[in-house]
C-alpha cells in the first residue's frame, strides 16, 4: 500500500478525494436528516449545465459550475418558500433545466463531448495540483463552517420551531447549508463525477445513521466510511485497473450494507 | 406590596392564515411568577398565539413585547424556554443522545456569555436531574417513551435557566399517571425555581390543581384572569358545556 500511494498522481487523488468525501459525509448527514438528500442529485444536474457553459464560454468550468450551482441552490430555496412547492418539485425543475442547458450547449458547440464525459463520470486520477489544493481548501472550509455551527445546525435539523424560538436565524442557516451543498457537489464532481456525486453525500451518512446512538457517533462513522471508501476504492482502481469513481461508490455501498446488517436497534 | 414584573405584553394581536382569521384583537399580560394556562377548543388559536409571542409567526396587527422589548428587537432568547407541540417536531430516528438534545439549547447563548465545557456539562446534569432523566443522559432520544422525551425537551428548555417557559400541549399522547408526575414537576419549576410557565392545554384538571391564571381563547380572548374567577365565569361554562375540555383525574 505504501508503494502504491508513492505515485504522485495517486497522492493527489487521495488527498483531494479524502477531503472532499469527508466534507460530503458531514454535510450529507444534515441533508439526510432534513430529508433533503436529493438536493445533491439535483444540484449535480445543474452543475452539468454549469460545466457545459464554462466549456462553451472557454472559462474555467469548475468556477462557472460553482457559480451556477450556488445560484441554483438559492433559487430552489426561494421557490420552495415563495411558490409553496415541495422541495423535490423545486429540485426537479432546476435539475431538468440544468441538464437541458448542458445538452443544448454541448450540441451547439459540438466539440467538447469528451471533456464533458470526464465531468459526468469523474476523473480523479487525472486531477491537477491546483485542483487538489482548491478541493482541499474548499472541503476544509466546508467542514470548518459546519463544525463551528454544529449545535445550531443540529438544533435546526432536529426541531426547527424550537430552534427558531431560541433565537437561531434559521433562514440564514438554510442559505448557508444550500451554499455549502453547492460547493461540495461541485467538488464531489471532480472525485466521482456528476452522475455519482449524490453517492458521496448520501451513502456514508446513511451508513452512519444505521449504527449511531448520538450525533457525534454519526459524524465519526460517516467520515470513517467516506475515508475508507476513497482510500480502498482508489487502491482497488489502481491495482485492478477499474474506474476510480465506481470503485469508491461501490465500496461505500458495501460499507452501508455492512452497517445496515449490524444496525442499532431502535424502539420507535 | 411590590408590583410584579411584566414579562410578556400582548397588545391587540390579530393573525390570519390565508385571510382566515385565527386571532382577533387579543390583549393581555403575563407577569413574573405566573403559571398561566391557555385554554380553548381546537382551532381557537392557542398554538398560533404562542408562536406569535415567540416571533415564529408575524401578526397582521398588534405588537408583542418580551421583557419590555418588541419581539423583533429581543435578543435574550436564553431567558425563554419553549417546548413545541410534540406531534409536529419529533423524528424518532434522529441520532441524538439525550445529552445532545439538551445541549442544543446552548445555541441561544450570546457569544459573550458562552459557557465553558465543564459548566455546560454541569448545567446539563442539573437540568436532567430537575426532570428526573439524568440516568438516561447517553440514551438515544428515539429509544425513550413519549413522556420521557417530553421531560428531555423540558430539560432542554430549562438548561439555560430561563425566566419564562412556554409548553404547547406537552402531555399529548402521555398516559395519565405520567401526566400527574409531569404537572408536579412543572409546579416545582414554578414554585421553587420561580420560572414563569405558560401552558397550552385541553386539560381542565391541570387548571384546577396547579395554575394560578387562565387565558381562555376562541379567536378572541374570552377570559383572562385568576383561576378562581375563571371557574365561575361564562367562558368556563361555555367551554366545559361544549365538551371542548378533558379532565384527567388529578
Amino acid at each position: 500500500m505504501e508503494t502504491l500511494f508513492g505515485y504522485g498522481f495517486l497522492q493527489r487523488a487521495l488527498l483531494a478525494g479524502v477531503f472532499v468525501a469527508i466534507a460530503c459525509a458531514i454535510l450529507g448527514l444534515f441533508l439526510l436528516l432534513r430529508r433533503d438528500a436529493m438536493i445533491g442529485h439535483g444540484l449535480a444536474h445543474v452543475t452539468f449545465g454549469g460545466v457545459a457553459l464554462g466549456l462553451f464560454l472557454n472559462i474555467l468550468p469548475l468556477a462557472v459550475a460553482l457559480l451556477v450551482a450556488v445560484l441554483a441552490s438559492w433559487a430552489i430555496m426561494i421557490l420552495k418558500e415563495k411558490a409553496g412547492l415541495h422541495g423535490d418539485t423545486a429540485i426537479g425543475i432546476f435539475s431538468s433545466a440544468g441538464m437541458a442547458l448542458g445538452i443544448l450547449l454541448a450540441t451547439l458547440a459540438g466539440r467538447f463531448n469528451v471533456d464533458l464525459l470526464t465531468y459526468l463520470f469523474g476523473d480523479i486520477l487525472a486531477i491537477e495540483a491546483i485542483e487538489v489544493w482548491l478541493s482541499v481548501g474548499l472541503a476544509a472550509a466546508v467542514a470548518i463552517v459546519i463544525l463551528t455551527n454544529y449545535h445550531k445546525l443540529m438544533y435546526l435539523t432536529f426541531d426547527r420551531d424550537a430552534a427558531k424560538a431560541s433565537g437561531i436565524k434559521t433562514k440564514r442557516l438554510d442559505l448557508l447549508l444550500a451554499t455549502l451543498t453547492s460547493v461540495t457537489v461541485v467538488l464531489g464532481m471532480k472525485v466521482v463525477g456528476i452522475l455519482l456525486v449524490t453517492a458521496l453525500l448520501v451513502i456514508p451518512a446513511a451508513a452512519g445513521l444505521q449504527r449511531a446512538a448520538s450525533f457525534k457517533q454519526a459524524l465519526w462513522i460517516s467520515s470513517a466510511v467516506a475515508f475508507f471508501s476513497v482510500v480502498l476504492g482508489l487502491g482497488a482502481a489502481f491495482v485492478y485497473d477499474l474506474p476510480a469513481s465506481a470503485s469508491i461508490v461501490l465500496l461505500s455501498f458495501i460499507f452501508f450494507v455492512i452497517f445496515f446488517l449490524f444496525r442499532r436497534k431502535k424502539t420507535a | 406590596m411590590t408590583e410584579e414584573r411584566e414579562l410578556v405584553r400582548v397588545e391587540d394581536i390579530s393573525f390570519s392564515y390565508d385571510l382566515v382569521p385565527v386571532l382577533e384583537g387579543v390583549s393581555f399580560s403575563i407577569l413574573q411568577g405566573d403559571f398561566l394556562a391557555i385554554l380553548g377548543p381546537n382551532g381557537s388559536g392557542k398554538t398560533t398565539l404562542v408562536k406569535v409571542i415567540l416571533g415564529l409567526l408575524q401578526p397582521v396587527r398588534g405588537t408583542i413585547r418580551l421583557m419590555g422589548k418588541p419581539t423583533e428587537e429581543f435578543r435574550d432568547w436564553s431567558k425563554v424556554g419553549y417546548v413545541p407541540q410534540k406531534a409536529t417536531h419529533i423524528d424518532p430516528f434522529f441520532p441524538a443522545s439525550v445529552k445532545e438534545v439538551v445541549a442544543m439549547a446552548f445555541s441561544s447563548l450570546k457569544k459573550t456569555s458562552s459557557l465553558r465545557k465543564r459548566d455546560k456539562e454541569m448545567s446539563i446534569t442539573a437540568a436532567l436531574e430537575g426532570v428526573g432523566m439524568e440516568a438516561f443522559r447517553d440514551w438515544p432520544i428515539g429509544n425513550l417513551s413519549g413522556g420521557q422525551q417530553q421531560r428531555v425537551f423540558i430539560a432542554r428548555a430549562i438548561v439555560n435557566s430561563p425566566e419564562i417557559l412556554f409548553l404547547d400541549e406537552p402531555t399529548t399522547g402521555v398516559d395519565a399517571a405520567t401526566q400527574e408526575h409531569f404537572y408536579e414537576m412543572l409546579h416545582l419549576l414554578n414554585q421553587d425555581k420561580k420560572i414563569t410557565i405558560i401552558l397550552v392545554t385541553h386539560d381542565i384538571g391541570i387548571v384546577n390543581k396547579h395554575v394560578n391564571k387562565v387565558a381562555c381563547l376562541n379567536q378572541k380572548l374570552a377570559y383572562h384572569g385568576s383561576h378562581e374567577d375563571f371557574c365561575q365565569s361564562e367562558a368556563f361554562k361555555a367551554l366545559a358545556g361544549g365538551g371542548h375540555l378533558v379532565s384527567h383525574a388529578h
